[in-house]
């Protein structure tokens, strides 16, 4: 991701920039294709849990796309890329609330500009699916409408601020030459540690872990997975704002990490378990899109095969952690999105292509300098996240309530809080 | 020999199933299955504002077949899990049905024996 300090001097009449059709057509495939992913994320959680839950669960991401979308263009938007206001915390820009002042503006390089709205919905799909990932952690046990306030509230105080540390001109992180392409940090690493924190806060579901439970459609779950996948494409390649060597390289990596990262898992149950799952395969494909998100510009196609099998290796063992401190985070949120993000933010430094280092760095730059930008920035994105995120469900919990009841967790998402059924499996008629 | 069969709330399985553990009793048979007793017209399910009634609910089925000594415990441990406490209708029944023969397919054993 480019850095936008939003020029005015760009705005059209001025000196009439043109526009470059190929990248704006570029951003519109991506825009909707990092869309897709957020249906894609409902298939795959909502896959995983019981029968009882199916609907409440894939309500959680789709929910997320009609709270975010409003807030976004409201004044998510203006947040972000507005320019520092409160010492940096966000930005701010009276003209960018509900998208004003877009009319004629275009964003991006000299020679790939796009038209503003695009790339503020192509943002603004970013900021949807990053509070959609944290439902996962405590699926099947919070209240519909605690849940859409924890997703208002965190999408302003945590999402909006992290991503313009991240990419706005001006931001902490950017300034700092933090490398974070398409979002290791800011919505990886951020919705993992917050995933973390609600699953500890609220506590784990009712029968955990004595009661088993089993996914009701792996098949959804695969499905989904295909669709992240694919829609992924956008999100890393569409993160290069432009149509040319910085996409192509992006959309070539990922493509390889993902593949590694599948591969890896599988190799790993193989030798552990004698048996490959499609669930094992599903994660590992998360996990080496995860790993790649952060490097997809500046890691080889070599670093990304090493990458994406490495991802595979450090979620499966923060997975396993789950089960030694006895903690419910019902569908891995931390264990992938987080460990995965942290581990690729930090060691995408050791697979940087000599070209990238050429051409973006100056007298005094080493990896290890480098190391310790990507350490700054991860550890402030967790103390930050995780520390807003316990605030939030303390704050929701005990005012509107967030946790269901244990009858209501018995009777199901879907029933108690919907009354609605996923399926028609028990109507004969 | 005695076939148990208990109609009750889907949300009451686990913990009659536990229920029937902690009574020695394993082997059970579980299936789904909609019906009504006395609750209708009882729950209403929500389709685009309108609310529909549905005309059977969803309930779980436990057939339990049981030596005589062990009806009453069956019976009991079903009723102490599946009983919801608030007094009001829909909580299911039981049925008790003679049971002719049991035979254990593995051995071709016959009778008390194979349950």
């Amino acid at each position: 991701m480019i850095g936008l300090a939003l020029d005015p001097s760009l705005a059209l009449g001025q000196d009439a920039p043109v526009i470059d059709s190929g990248a704006t057509a570029w951003m519109l495939t991506s825009t909707s294709l990092v869309l897709l992913m957020t249906p894609g994320l409902a298939m795959f959680y909502g896959g995983l849990v019981r029968t009882r839950n199916v609907l409440g669960t894939m309500m959680h991401a789709f929910a997320a796309m009609a709270i975010v979308g409003v807030l976004w263009a409201v004044c998510g938007y203006a947040m972000a890329f507005g320019p520092n206001v409160l010492g940096g915390w966000f930005g701010w820009d009276s003209n960018l609330v509900l998208l004003g002042g877009l009319e004629n503006s275009v964003v991006g390089s000299d020679d790939s500009l796009v038209p503003e709205y695009v790339f503020a919905m192509f943002q603004g799909k970013f900021a949807i699916i990053t509070p959609a990932l944290i439902a996962g952690a405590f699926a099947e046990r919070v209240k519909f409408l605690g849940f859409c306030v924890f997703v208002a509230l965190w999408s302003l105080l945590v999402y909006n601020p992290l991503c313009h540390w991240v990419w706005a001109g001006d931001g902490f992180f950017y300034a700092r030459g933090a490398i974070d392409f398409a979002g290791g940090t800011v919505v990886h690493i951020s919705s993992g540690i917050s995933a973390l924190v609600a699953a500890l806060y609220l506590g784990a579901r009712k029968g955990y872990p004595g009661t088993a439970m089993h996914p009701n459609n792996l098949t959804m779950t695969l499905i989904g997975a295909g669709l992240l996948w694919v829609g992924w494409f956008g999100f890393n390649a569409g993160s290069a704002v432009s149509s040319g060597e910085s996409s192509a390289h992006a959309l070539t990596v990922t493509q390889i990490a993902a593949s590694a990262g599948a591969l890896s898992w599988l190799i790993l149950e193989g030798i552990r378990h004698g048996k490959a799952t499609s669930l094992g395969l599903a994660s590992g494909i998360i996990a080496g899109l995860v790993v790649i998100t952060p490097a997809a510009d500046v890691v080889t196609p070599g670093g990304a095969i090493v990458l994406g099998a490495l991802a595979s290796l450090v979620s499966y063992g923060a997975i396993q952690l789950k089960t030694v401190f006895g903690y419910d985070d019902s569908l891995d949120v931390f264990g992938i999105h987080g460990c995965a993000g942290i581990f690729g933010a930090l060691a995408l430094t050791f697979f940087i292509r000599e070209s990238w280092v050429t051409a973006n760095t100056g007298e005094g730059w080493s990896v290890m300098s480098q190391f310790g930008v990507q350490a700054g920035a991860v550890g402030a994105t967790l103390v930050y996240a995780g520390l807003a995120t316990l605030v939030l469900v303390v704050l929701i919990e005990k005012t509107i309530g967030l946790r269901m009841s244990e009858d209501e967790q018995g009777a199901g998402m879907d029933h108690a809080l919907h009354r609605e059924h996923g399926y028609g499996l028990l109507n004969p008629n | 020999m005695k076939l148990v069969t208990a109609i009750i709330q889907p949300d009451k399985l686990e913990a009659v199933r536990q229920s029937l553990i902690d009574a020695e009793i394993s082997r059970l048979t579980v299936s789904r299955c909609t019906g009504h007793g006395q609750e209708i017209p009882g729950e209403v399910d929500l389709y685009r504002g309108q609310s529909v009634v549905p005309d059977l609910l969803a309930k779980v089925r436990l057939d339990v077949a049981c030596n005589d000594d062990f009806v009453e415990v069956a019976v009991a441990a079903i009723i102490r899990a599946a009983r919801s406490g608030t007094g009001e209708i829909g909580d299911g029944k039981i049925f008790i049905t003679p049971l002719e023969e049991c035979i254990r397919i593995r051995t071709g054993e016959r009778g008390s024996a194979a349950i």
